[in-house]
């Protein structure tokens, strides 16, 4: 006997002759009525007329009809509020049948009607069924409490279900314990109010993590998730958590696999790095992902998506599993492109040959999409592991060769971003390059190769004629080939003045009197007026040396990364984007973020302050002296220090928040990454991570300075004082002075003398509003002066006053009062005693900020005149708060890439490079807030000259 | 965070049944989702999840139905995509098969299970075996409604209590599939053991078992270092397994459900030999012809058999006149696989066997190139596994105090074997 004998009554009339079955005496003909009406729901059909005589069929002992009625409701109560109403009876009734079946059937149906005026009739019912002695009854009641939350939140909480649904968290039974977990997670997130009365505790925690063992896979599932969420109050909890939740990585069921992969990612953030703890859980944590990897393709894109953002948080973890990412052929598109990603990711020197021949073999398979991949992923191979650029490079001059058309113009994109990370190395390759010019179809390759023409020019023979062969149809290429011609035809005509002037004459005309195009106008008559004016000026601009290429691309910006390790297997990790991005409410609103193991550790991912939901119980632990963490040297001293410094660092100002929202991307988050909660104490002064020998030096700065030797070698540099105030323009008061940073503030250093004849006394200074908003810190504190009498005094400065731009930005407007009279004169503050301690920026970040901010935002500088080797330069400025994050040797030059950070939050990049040998070097320097930079570019001429 | 809703398609994208479950995605919603796969499809962006406005959509392929899941949270996608998987099996353990027909014939069967499987998103009870204590369709003749089995809600969620049977018996299977992928050039990327120990238990009430393997981190905990044991890389467990047991001391110890179901599988990397290797000289010419020489070597023992062995070797699609000569067994060219199947019964280790074929081609090529997928092979070896694992004990125990017998049986197969070809 088969259903789909229902679906085929198609006479005339049939809802009619519906209704008269339905209305029948007989059982078994009402069943088939109710069952036809359920058929032509499925198909599709409107039968909500017949809502009253369905009703009407509920109170029945059949338990099958009334499963079928009880399905009619949930589908139909919405178009009909008012008839619903009429099955409440019926509900209330069934909550307490004899048969626990019938009594979960009516209250899992009851919540899945979302008729407003049936929900407060359900309270009750449901109030019992919470207290069933059935536990099939109660995990089914637990359900319910999060489907009335959804359809009135305000009920719920007024009713006191969370309560219930808190104490079904210690039932005896683990189904029930489960779904109540479920429940609550799902109020939590979406109801602020709910989420306060429901926070989980150590005790809780214990109770989930017993009914873990005991639950079915998926009441696993919904307590590992809620466990994610959980911010253990220490460290050993947040082992003893894991240690609980390391046997689930052996289960079947992969969903319960990657929700302890969760768990266990975030809470090894707050373990004690390379301890052995963590190192046995690493090597734990790669088998079962390994494993992951042979479940159903959907599955597999899930686990390699999350195990793309797990290769960046961790790449211990699957540094030896590179052959388990090679590509099968029967693998689905979406699986292959997926793993070709994180082959590059894992790609070393190591194990570059293999992934090479693999990429190698992929690159000549038939889906076009994978192979334009395979062939991108051998240049970032080449760009990633330098080793191997050589080899990639003939690679790809063999896939050139194949004169497969998109993989020759996707090889030539790509050969264009090795010559930006090597250059001067593989240009013997143009001539192949340019043989296969006419087969170039894509603007993307087609820009590639002009601008590697133009970059090569003077090596290349026939430059000119490629170049005039693309300007035949200038008007039909794509902008970004427009754009490129014109540059490289400039290019050209500076490399080769003499045979290419009519060239650019006619490339130029065509950019700017022809193209509709505002960006190519406007460069080209940039060119124009530079050449024309001032030829070279224009060389400057147009053949400036280029910033290299970054090494790793695509990498994800590490705020969002921790962001998106606490959301493992959900969307949002298959997305990478955070769940706000997608989800409309306040449930995607809640930010999560990985909890921090403690500050003086230096942790770099307590953005605990900036999430509102984490806020409350995050900074407390923070805050709290860790007695089970026995520090390393470097946090002793930190320790040591802040003792010390106990009040100074009191007063220390907070960050100041950044007040535009471009600033706050680059201020408030990174702030919140390295520094405390905004308004709490900062951290001490030698909280920053040790950066090698430089930051050693820096430490010992900070430990002369508390001696009271201002101004010593190590320390931050003090310009000589300079007389502020003349005598003959204040009445015989002359201010000699200058600014220095100790302590983690900044100081004016002045010497008071009196050069009248008659006592000088109740001194007292103000600063006029300022760039920077510096305020006295303290009382002036100038003793009365005699005539002929000097007074050195030191006025702590804080920079949390009234903020007004000043030019130049460092200018300070100084009023002195005495019992004479008050006096004026600004002083230029340098800028570097506004650099603050906690200035390292965190490689990842440094490299991601330098791509981000606009190339417009960098500024290059000559600092002529250094005599130091690039060690000392080092340290000199690492003395001053600017700190070296990375160090290259790039052909013999040395490049220092570093941080600081002024008082307001302002990050500013630099990259120095010192030709050895040269006592030039060339500052480049990149900010969001491009106006410090001439007062960036002073202090280390400053700096490097004293 | 979990599912909104559940649909289940025909191919062209014509909803056979659906559960709305939480309310909050526009049922209707569902229409755009067969235009935009097509639209992906087309674009060669495919992907098992899809995404409308706010909406995304999360389904599996099974036969010629789609199984499509709605959400507008953040869902546990990893979970919503393991339930969509576990609906298969559910409904394929009631209804044998699942394709368009068996849906419409139990449609009513079919609503009542997706409100017991799922609740408001959340997966429920999903063991078939104890689902079809209760919802059954014969059942409903019964006078007296059935109630929930107390297993619903047990600890024991799998197990029902009372089972009887008059011979107590267990048979495990060992069967390890090898995954293997050779490069063109001979080279072995990727070998690797994936095993399954499956069980069918015929135990009557409730029986504590216990089973012991030749585990090489057991071995090294006891002591017992110089017995040949296996290092097992990864093991997953049924949930029947007490987990937390085989964490702290590396014993397997559970209470089995009732019939048939899958203990335990591991996995390992292997460094023997392939069981089978097979070189290839293919001579392509272009417009006239193209020739195979397959060489087959079985390296195991030589007291070791191969059975049903197939070897399937990929030739272009425009192939024709197939002539065949092999040494041992039969040669088939299958043309809607675009392929040859050679045959061989029986295969005893330390054998090597040729088979040479030769096509013809049209003089005119195809303008759409072919990829080159690699040469497959399918065999079964009994009473031998590859990594050596041993069942050392089964023991039983049960109240009641009966004796059982338990049976194992090993068998080795191929799992992803796959030769490339040049």
């Amino acid at each position: 006997m088969t259903d789909s004998k229902y679906f085929t009554t198609t006479k005339k009339g049939e809802i009619f002759e519906l209704k008269a079955e339905l209305n029948s005496d007989k059982k078994d003909r009402k069943k088939e009525a109710v069952k036809k009406v359920i058929a032509s729901m499925t198909v599709g059909k409107d039968v909500s007329a017949l809502f009253p005589d369905v009703v009407n069929c509920m109170q029945t002992d059949n338990l099958e009809l009334k499963k079928l009625v009880y399905l009619y409701l949930m589908n139909y109560a919405k178009t009909q509020p008012d008839m619903a109403i009429m099955a409440v009876n019926t509900f209330v009734r069934d909550c307490e049948d004899a048969n626990p079946l019938i009594r979960a059937l009516a209250v899992r149906t009851m919540g899945c009607i979302r008729v407003d005026k049936i929900t407060e009739y359900l309270c009750e019912p449901l109030r019992k069924c919470l207290k069933d002695e059935d536990p099939y009854v109660r995990k089914t009641a637990a359900v319910c409490v999060a489907k009335l939350h959804d359809i009135n939140s305000q009920l719920v909480e007024d009713q006191g279900f969370l309560d219930h649904l808190r104490d079904l968290l210690s039932d005896s039974n683990p189904m029930v314990v489960a779904n109540a977990v479920a429940a609550l997670a799902e109020i939590h997130e979406s109801s602020p109010t709910a989420a306060a009365l429901i926070d989980m505790n150590t005790q809780t925690i214990n109770k989930l993590l017993t009914a873990l063992n005991e639950c079915t896979e998926w009441g696993q599932i919904f307590i590992l998730d809620s466990l994610a969420n959980y911010t253990p109050k220490d460290e050993r909890e947040g082992q003893s958590i894991c240690e609980r939740v390391t046997p689930r990585l052996a289960h079947a069921n992969a969903a319960v696999v990657l929700s302890a992969v969760k768990v266990l990612m975030k809470f090894m953030e707050m373990l004690e790095p390379n301890s052995d703890y963590i190192n046995t859980l690493t090597k734990k944590l790669s088998p079962p992902l390994v494993t992951l990897l042979s479940a159903e393709p959907e599955i597999q894109y899930v686990a390699l998506r999350n195990i793309n953002l797990i290769v960046q948080k961790r790449p211990d973890i699957l540094k030896h599993e590179m052959k388990v990412f090679f590509v099968k052929y029967n693998d689905p598109i979406y699986v292959k492109l997926e793993k070709l990603d994180i082959m590059i990711r894992l790609a070393t020197q190591a194990n570059i040959a293999q992934v090479l021949a693999e990429l190698k073999e992929y690159a000549t398979e038939v889906d076009v999409d994978f192979v334009r991949k395979s062939v991108r992923a051998i240049g970032r191979c080449a760009i990633k592991v330098e080793q191997s650029a050589e080899r990639c490079v003939s690679t790809l001059l063999d896939l050139i060769q194949t004169k497969v058309n998109y993989v020759v113009q996707e090889a030539i994109v790509v050969i264009k971003d090795i010559f930006r990370k090597y250059p001067n190395k593989y240009e013997s390759i143009i001539s192949i390059l340019c043989e296969n010019l006419d087969t170039l179809d894509e603007p993307e390759a087609r820009a590639s190769m002009v601008w590697i023409i133009g970059e090569y020019a003077e090596r290349i023979d026939n430059a000119d004629e490629l170049l005039e062969s693309f300007l035949e149809g200038f008007h039909d290429e794509n902008t970004q080939v427009q754009l490129q011609l014109l540059t490289a035809i400039v290019k050209l005509f500076l490399k080769r003045p003499t045979d290419t002037q009519e060239l650019v004459q006619q490339v130029l005309s065509l950019a700017t009197q022809d193209s509709d195009n505002p960006d190519l106008r406007d460069r080209g008559y940039i060119y124009w007026r530079l050449l024309s004016t001032d030829p070279a000026a224009a060389k400057e601009v147009v053949l400036a040396e280029k910033p290299l290429i970054s090494e790793e691309t695509d990498l994800i910006e590490p705020t969002l990364l921790d962001e998106l390790i606490c959301h493992i297997a959900s969307l949002a990790s298959v997305y990478h984007k955070p769940p706000s991005a997608f989800v409309e409410g306040r449930g995607g609103m809640t930010k999560v973020a990985l909890p921090s193991r403690s500050q003086s550790a230096g942790s770099q991912l307590s953005d605990a302050a900036a999430t509102p939901a984490a806020a409350p119980s995050a900074p407390a632990a923070v805050q709290q002296p860790q007695p089970t963490i026995i520090p390393s040297q470097g946090d002793l001293i930190g320790d040591l220090l802040s003792m010390d410094l106990g009040p100074t660092t009191q007063t220390a100002p907070p960050p100041q928040q950044p007040d535009t929202g471009a600033m706050d991307l680059l201020g408030g988050g990174l702030d919140s990454l390295l520094g405390g909660p905004v308004g709490a104490p900062t951290p001490p002064p030698a909280a920053q991570p040790p950066m090698g020998t430089g930051s050693g030096l820096g430490g010992l700065g900070d430990i002369f300075d508390l001696a009271g030797t201002p101004g010593l070698g190590g320390g931050c540099y003090v310009p000589p004082k300079q007389v502020w105030l003349l005598a003959a323009k204040a009445k015989g008061l002359e201010i000699a002075g200058t600014f220095s940073r100790r302590q983690n503030q900044i100081f004016m250093d002045m010497t008071f003398t009196n050069r009248a004849l008659t006592q000088l006394s109740g001194f007292a200074i103000q600063l006029n509003k300022n760039s920077f908003g510096i305020i006295p810190g303290a009382q002036l504190n100038v003793v009365a002066l005699n005539p002929n009498q000097s007074f050195d005094t030191s006025l702590p400065l804080s920079p949390v006053g009234p903020i007004q731009r000043m030019d130049p930005l460092t200018n300070l407007q100084v009023a002195i009062k005495n019992n004479i009279d008050v006096f004026y004169f600004s002083c230029i503050m340098p800028i570097h005693t506004l650099f603050v301690e906690d200035g390292v920026m965190d490689k990842k970040i440094y490299l991601a900020t330098w791509k981000d901010i606009s190339p417009s935002n960098e500024i290059q500088y000559q600092i002529s005149n250094v005599t130091y080797n690039t060690d000392t330069i080092s340290q000199k400025l690492q003395a001053n708060n600017i700190f070296t994050i990375a160090r290259r040797n790039v052909e013999g030059q040395d490049m220092l890439y570093q941080s600081l950070k002024l008082t307001n939050g302002i990050w500013v990049l630099t990259e120095l490079k010192i030709m050895p040998g040269n006592t030039s070097i060339t500052l480049s320097l990149k900010s969001r807030a491009v106006d410090v930079a001439t007062a960036i570019q002073q202090s280390f001429d400053l700096i490097l000259h004293n | 965070m979990s599912l909104s809703a559940v649909f289940i398609l025909d191919m062209k994208g014509k909803v056979l049944i659906s559960r709305n479950y939480r309310g909050d995605v526009d049922m209707s919603v569902i229409d755009k989702f067969m235009p935009i796969l097509m639209d992906m499809e087309e674009e060669g962006q495919v992907s098992p999840i899809v995404v409308h406005g706010e909406t995304t959509f999360m389904f599996i392929q099974y036969n010629n139905l789609y199984l499509v899941s709605t959400t507008r949270k953040n869902a546990n996608v990893c979970m919503v995509f393991t339930i969509l998987h576990k609906l298969v099996e559910v409904f394929l353990e009631y209804f044998k098969e699942l394709e368009e027909e068996s849906i419409r014939d139990n449609f009513v069967l079919i609503y009542e299970l997706l409100d017991e499987l799922i609740d408001f998103g959340y997966p429920q009870t999903t063991d078939s075996k104890i689902l079809q204590e209760y919802i059954t369709q014969e059942g409903q003749r019964l006078e007296i409604a059935p109630r929930p089995p107390m297993a619903v809600t047990n600890a024991v969620s799998w197990r029902s209590e009372g089972i009887k049977y008059r011979k107590n018996e267990v048979f495990l299977d060992v069967v390890e599939s090898v995954n293997l992928l050779v490069s063109a050039n001979g080279n072995v990327l990727r070998s690797e053991i994936v095993g399954a120990v499956k069980m069918r238990v015929f135990l009557s009430g409730m029986p504590e078992l216990r089973l012991g393997l030749n585990d090489k981190i057991l071995f090294e905990n006891t002591g017992r270092t110089k017995s040949k044991s296996v290092e097992l890389e990864d093991v997953k467990f049924h949930q029947c397994v007490r987990l937390s047991r085989f964490e702290n001391d590396r014993t397997i110890s559970f209470i089995p459900p009732d019939g048939e179901f899958e203990l335990m599988s591991y996995r390992l990397n292997t460094h023997v030999k392939p069981l089978i290797w097979i070189e290839s000289v293919i001579e392509r010419h272009s417009h006239s012809r193209v020739e195979y020489m397959i060489k087959a070597k079985s390296q195991f023992k030589r007291r070791s058999t191969a059975n049903n062995v197939e070897i399937i070797i990929p030739v272009p699609s425009d192939a024709d006149s197939p002539k065949f000569k092999t040494t041992i067994g039969s040669c088939k060219y299958i043309p809607e696989m675009s392929a040859v199947l050679w045959n061989v019964k029986s295969f005893p280790g330390g054998k090597e066997y040729l088979m040479r074929a030769h096509f013809s081609l049209p003089s005119v090529e195809a303008e759409k190139k072919e990829g080159t997928p690699p040469i497959q092979c399918r065999f079964e070896i009994p009473y031998f596994t590859t990594s050596g694992i041993q069942v050392r004990y089964l023991k039983i125990i049960e109240k009641s105090g009966y004796q059982a017998l338990p049976w194992v049986r090993y068998i080795t197969q191929n799992g992803d074997y796959q030769i490339r070809t040049h």
